[in-house]
């Protein structure tokens, strides 16, 4: 398997620092150097609604925050100070007043290629793409995507989707070409351009939609979280609302990996981590999707699972887990991967607390809780 | 009230600030001058929110959508009266009053 040349994969991280976005605010959580001593720092933007909070990993000091509160329209924070202070963006995320269509949150944001300082990508609900240049001050809409004639066809109406809003999310570029993009959209499926978002085209083979009349669509999919393969772009992991796939470009049919997990567990979920150096290794968090979908841990314990074979087999990891009556749910936003050896996983749920490993997911421990609904956890390095 | 600035004549609009907007205002009240075309064409809704927000540049957009709309949990009162259409006129010494309101938790 072709991996990225060491000199373009990002150095160890010293320090991690946890970036929790969730219903009432920003906290972070900031660990010791072993990674056993965490520090809760928060709330900021107490009140408001955060759907996610990324740093830059260009500049290390860079953090941008998507922000609502329940009666105001959505902006962006920006701080260029690790977040000791932040600016709103001048010109937040809008479509056009041609399309007809509102923002009524920016639900994804991705810092931009290595080789374009300054520019960020986000993903709204409803599904609209947004780019800006300068650093998340001004936001100027795809219009590839935006104004796409098919992206009706694509999406449905911007009242159809998932409970909380139709959104664009799992926005991925290419580190080997900046112009070579995925997104991923609830619903529409997972989209490719290879021009910056001039022109876009369905990548959903093999993908099941077993929720709509043709369950082989060619769009309409619902992926719940998207990723790149740690050190190897040319694959791709989906954690969908129908099972667990893999891609391996230049292949453009997924392969179904979820099925191999254990049947008393299913393959439904939300989010999906990947080892930043290991392209074989992935972690997803297993929700019940049986009956009426209570989107909880399926019965009651909580357990993440492994692969370390790129999906064909997982192995069950809940050391330090409650073992019975813990209904957790975790936000597809909520579970990320940093960049230490042994990588850190780390999660947060909707009743508030955080989850951490230090080891790769061999023991988990609680390292925060009595937050508000997390919404999303990323790891700033540094 | 009717003041003339340096190029035309103005329009004071007193504006009352609900809490989650004051980050941009400071404060609960504010007045901003809002220019008077022609004395038969009072002031607009529309053009007093225009003026709010070159004074405090963002505020507009967390309250009126990108399609002009006002936004589902904000209330917009001239003097006793609600209304949600920009282009409703402010009669001279009137106060806009914004109201964030939101239930649930």
């Amino acid at each position: 398997m072709a991996r990225l040349p060491a000199a373009a994969r990002p150095a160890l991280a010293r320090r991690t620092r946890l970036l929790i976005a969730t219903r009432k605010g920003l906290w972070t959580l900031t660990g010791d150097v072993s990674r056993n001593g965490w520090k809760l720092a928060g709330p900021q933007f107490l009140g408001h609604i955060v759907h996610h909070a990324t740093a830059d990993p260009r500049d290390s000091r860079t953090l941008l925050a998507a922000a609502r509160t329940g009666h105001l329209g959505p902006t962006i924070f920006r701080s260029s100070d690790s977040g000791r202070t932040w600016k709103e963006a001048t010109r937040p995320p809008a479509f056009s007043e041609e399309s007809g269509r509102v923002v009524d949150h920016t639900f994804w944001l991705t810092p931009g290629h290595p080789s374009e300082p300054g520019v960020w990508f986000a993903g709204t609900s409803p599904q609209g793409l947004f780019r800006s240049a300068d650093g998340g001050a001004t936001w100027q809409g795809v219009n590839g995507f935006n104004l796409n004639p098919q992206r009706k066809a694509w999406c449905g109406g911007d009242q159809d989707g998932t409970p909380d809003g139709p959104k664009l999310h799992s926005i991925l570029i290419d580190p080997r070409d900046a112009a070579h993009m995925y997104i991923g959209m609830s619903g529409g499926g997972v989209f490719e351009t290879p021009d910056a978002g001039a022109h876009w085209w369905p990548l959903n083979k093999g993908v099941r939609a077993d929720f709509l009349p043709d369950p082989a669509p060619e769009y309409g999919h619902d992926p719940h979280c998207v990723r790149l393969a740690g050190g190897h772009p040319d694959r791709l992991y989906q954690q969908n609302h129908c099972g667990i796939y893999r891609l391996d470009r230049p292949g453009d049919v997924w392969q179904e990996i979820g099925n191999t997990m254990p049947k008393t567990v299913g393959s439904v979920g939300f989010p999906l981590a990947v080892h930043p150096r290991d392209p074989n290794t992935l972690w997803v968090v297993p929700m019940d999707g049986t009956s009426v979908w209570p989107r909880t841990a399926p019965g009651g314990r909580p357990a993440v699972y492994r692969s370390r074979d790129g999906g064909r087999s997982w192995k069950r990891q809940d050391q330090g887990f409650p073992k019975s009556q813990a209904w957790w749910t975790v936000k597809r936003q909520a579970m990320t991967a940093d960049n230490r050896d042994p990588t850190g996983i780390y999660f947060g749920t909707t009743s508030g607390e955080v989850w951490g490993s230090r080891d790769e997911g061999r023991s988990f421990r609680c390292l925060a809780r009595n937050l508000p609904q997390i919404y999303a956890v990323e790891a700033a390095t540094n | 009230m009717t003041a003339r600035t340096s190029q035309e004549a103005a329009t004071i609009v007193r504006i009352r600030i609900p809490s989650p907007l004051r980050s941009y205002t400071g404060g609960s009240e504010v007045t901003v001058a809002v220019p008077v075309l022609a004395p038969e064409l009072p002031p607009t809704l529309g053009g007093v929110l225009a003026a709010l927000n070159l004074n405090y540049p963002g505020i507009r957009f967390r309250i009126i959508d990108e399609q002009g709309k006002v936004r589902p949990h904000v209330k917009l009162f001239v003097g006793t009266d609600a209304t949600r259409d920009l282009s409703s006129p402010i009669p001279s010494g009137a106060t806009l009053m914004i109201v964030a309101a939101l239930s649930g938790g």
